[in-house]
């Protein structure tokens, strides 16, 4: 079994195959897109592969210590131009090719129209645990 | 009676349950619901006779299930309460067991659970947090591998060699939680090997002790790291090595080699090093080479270059290096630690970078940067003694 992150950007990956912003889309496109999300998550859970799902807001700062006793610097809000991670999925699976194709799926998620979106995912792996067996 | 004993039971009783006609899904529910009022129970009232007790109070618990299920399907109870024992010994109950829990209709990760819980007589929250999986998530995958070997019905289920597989897998993929895998992986293999006759059986066990011996050594305690030659063999647990050793010759002795047996071998050589430099690396050798006839991978024959390197010198260890398959996890980290051996030590640097970089985990990461450091701190000292003395 090996972990993998299913992450998803906000902006900084590649324009989906069927690039419309969301508040263009329905409240029913929108709706039915939210489904389709929860449900994904909850067949997951149900193959036993799903391990977490969180969303992030896209407000953030860069911050870095200054030294003792001063505060910490913040840089920020992101500029426009930065990656922007906006959420991720973890799940549990046999193998890389199960990874990709469940990737694969949630990528299609429903969009405009009830059409896929077909918007690029990362897939990472997860650094494993070190095996037992070494000679 | 303490909670391996008791877990130690769970085969015997899950087999009668199932022998008497039980389901194996429902009984195995019953059986774990046995095991929690056992706990609850022994501490205050220890049993006389345990292996009963679970028998009577599983069975009782898988009518409850039985009925409930039936009455749900709107159907009549079809089980008695007390049907009579066959005479059927406990070793084939328990050999059938493990043969259903590694069914080839399930998936490794889906048999791994299936074992722990329905063999080993784990909870499901133990082995969740022991695969870092959330418990639902564990928990569908147990009920998903129980309906899968129900589906799969009377056919051909698992074998020696499919269950080898999977306790293997159990005892690698050794994560740190509150249960060792490693230990429950040697437990499940030693009640394995004392019901069937099968010297690969007997090789996977002397492998896990041997290796299970040394594992103190090849850590620090923050989790780093300790190469095979800066191992502290002092805290080698000579009894299990003796052990291992003992039964990796035993098995030897009946001349039906196969892989565990021959990795047992190999273990048990370093094991038997009092020191690194007394390590028998030809013999090593030989016994990769038997290994590789019985299964030529891209890993064996990794490990074997790093033993013909030892054995031969490093040039030699390069020779065998260069017949490994290049994308091959850890050959970056070979290849480095051989051409530092030639005195190579900018290339033996770079290495050890793209070794980190590749790593599969945090610990061979930061191992293989801090030998890359360690590298480029001995080549900076040596520009500075060779501008000195110019």
């Amino acid at each position: 079994m090996a972990k993998y992150l299913l992450l998803k950007h906000y902006r900084g990956a590649p324009a989906p195959l069927h690039n419309v912003p969301m508040d263009q889309w329905t409240t029913d496109e929108f709706d039915t897109h939210v489904r389709f999300m929860r449900d994904f998550a909850k067949k997951l859970e149900d193959t036993g592969e799903f391990v977490d799902a969180q969303a992030l807001s896209p407000d953030g700062v860069w911050v870095r210590g200054d030294g003792e006793g001063k505060p910490p610097v913040t840089d920020g809000p992101f500029a426009e131009t930065k990656d922007l991670a906006a959420g991720w999925m973890v799940i549990d699976v046999d193998s890389y090719d199960r990874a990709i194709e469940l990737a694969g799926e949630l990528s299609a998620a429903p969009g405009a129209g009830g059409k896929p979106i077909y918007e690029w995912l990362e897939v990472r792996p997860f650094m494993e645990a070190p095996p037992a067996f070494t000679d | 009676m303490d909670e391996v004993e008791l877990r130690a039971l769970v085969p015997q009783v899950l087999g009668v349950l199932v022998r008497r006609g039980a389901d194996f899904a429902t009984a195995e529910d019953a059986v774990q619901q046995a095991l929690i009022r056992a706990t609850a129970s022994w501490a205050q009232t220890p049993p006389a006779d345990p292996k009963g007790w679970l028998i009577t109070v599983a069975w009782r618990a898988f009518i409850d299930l039985a009925r409930s299920d039936a009455s749900r399907r709107d159907r009549e109870d079809e089980f008695g309460s007390t049907p009579p024992l066959g005479a059927v010994p406990d070793a084939d109950d328990t050999l059938r067991l493990y043969f259903l829990c590694s069914h080839p209709a399930l998936s490794p990760s889906s048999a791994v659970a299936l074992t722990l819980r329905a063999v080993g007589g784990l909870t499901t929250t133990q082995i969740a947090q022991a695969y870092l999986v959330p418990e639902p998530t564990m928990a569908q995958r147990i009920s998903r591998a129980k309906r899968a070997v129900a589906d799969a019905g009377v056919g051909p289920s698992g074998d020696a060699r499919t269950v080898m597989r999977v306790l293997y897998l159990v005892f690698n993929e050794g994560h740190s939680g509150e249960i060792d895998l490693a230990a429950e992986a040697i437990r499940l293999t030693r009640q394995l090997a004392s019901v069937i006759d099968e010297p690969e059986v007997d090789g996977l066990l002397a492998l896990m002790l041997l290796h299970h011996a040394r594992r103190r050594s090849r850590t620090n305690s923050d989790g780093s790291i300790v190469p095979l030659a800066e191992q502290d063999r002092d805290v080698w647990d000579t009894e299990l090595i003796a052990e291992g050793v003992a039964i990796v010759q035993q098995a030897l002795r009946r001349d039906r080699l196969g892989e565990y047996q021959a990795q047992a071998a190999i273990a048990a050589l370093h094991a038997d090093a009092h020191r690194f430099d007394e390590t028998d690396w030809p013999q090593i050798v030989e016994w990769y080479d038997e290994l590789l006839a019985i299964t030529d991978t891209p890993v064996v024959r990794l490990n074997r270059a790093v033993a013909v390197g030892e054995a031969r010198g490093a040039d030699a260890g390069l020779a065998a290096l260069a017949e490994v398959d290049e994308t091959v996890p850890r050959r970056d980290a070979v290849a480095a630690y051989l051409h530092e051996k030639r005195g190579q030590l900018e290339l033996a640097s770079r290495l050890y970078v793209d070794a980190a970089r590749n790593a599969p985990n945090m610990a061979e990461r930061n191992h293989h940067t801090h030998q890359a450091a360690r590298l480029n701190e001995v080549l900076r000292a040596k520009a500075v003694d060779d501008a000195a003395g110019e």
